[in-house]
């Protein structure tokens, strides 16, 4: 038997289904038996990946392509790959260029966006990128030790 | 899934409140929502973000977009009853350190998303 659970969503390039694909993967974080807290790190970052594929990759109109959204359900740990075909970016490049902001930074010099690569490297514990005709996030989060414990069914979200 | 803004205008003080899950999808409409509000000069403005189920960037970005739009005006911007989770974002940003954010009256996580 394979030692995980495979789930993939295809989702339509429009922005009103980042939240679908949001509730979607907290469900699976849930079974796994991840916290309040780390399911909500888990959820913001995907949705970070998702809009940046969805924004990113097919910026015109017209243009509409799929961002493809893959789940590995570990005992462990959640595994979220988060690809899109289109237009890619240099992500080592970007990365750099985003962090937190600065007590001493002036209103007018604070970016209005540029933060969504900073959380998912901040609140998963790992992130890969592949940047291959198209970019391709994988991005890792496990749960922790002491939070671990038997799958139970609920209904609870 | 909404966002919503409700707005009180009272003397020079603007009391707003952000209800719903802030994401790609609903923070245009935020943004465009906060545009509405007319700043004057010494004007406060109290956005109340109690109601805030969920924000991500997208949502962090129009915030600092408003404040820098109330700096540029002469006007003050204060962030009143973060979550836990809110407060957690705006540390971990480093906005917290920018924006005036009220501590006292912080309310618990105790609600689910």
């Amino acid at each position: 038997m394979r030692e995980f659970d495979y789930f993939e969503m295809r989702i339509p390039s429009k922005t009103q289904y980042v939240g679908v694909a949001r509730l979607a993967i907290s469900g699976l974080a849930n079974r796994i038996g991840f916290s309040y807290d780390e399911i909500e790190d888990i959820k913001i970052a995907s949705s970070e990946a998702i809009t940046n594929a969805i924004q990113h990759a097919y910026p015109e109109e017209g243009e509409k392509g799929e961002v493809v959204v893959g789940c590995a359900i570990y005992e462990d740990k959640i595994e979220i790959m988060i690809a899109d075909y289109g237009k890619s970016f240099d992500f080592e490049h970007i990365s750099k260029k985003v962090g937190p902001y600065d007590e001493n930074t002036n209103a007018e010099f604070i970016r209005e966006g540029g933060l969504g690569l900073f959380l998912i490297e901040s609140l998963m514990d790992e992130v890969k990128v592949l940047n291959d005709n198209g970019v391709t996030v994988f991005m890792t989060k496990y749960v922790a030790r002491e939070q671990v414990k038997e799958y139970v069914e609920t209904d609870t979200f | 899934m909404d966002c919503k803004l409700e707005i009180n205008e009272k003397e020079n003080k603007v009391m707003g409140k952000v209800n719903g899950e802030v994401d790609a999808f609903t923070a245009p409409d935020l943004r465009d929502q906060l545009l509405e509000v007319e700043l004057k000069k010494g004007m406060l403005v109290e956005l109340n973000l109690e109601g805030v189920s969920y924000m991500d960037s997208t949502g962090l970005g129009v915030i600092v977009a408003f404040y820098k739009n109330i700096t540029a005006k002469g006007a003050k911007l204060k962030l009143t009853h973060l979550s836990q989770r809110l407060q957690r974002l705006f540390d971990i940003t480093g906005l917290s350190g920018v924006i005036h954010i009220e501590k006292e009256g912080a309310v618990g996580d105790h609600e689910r998303i």
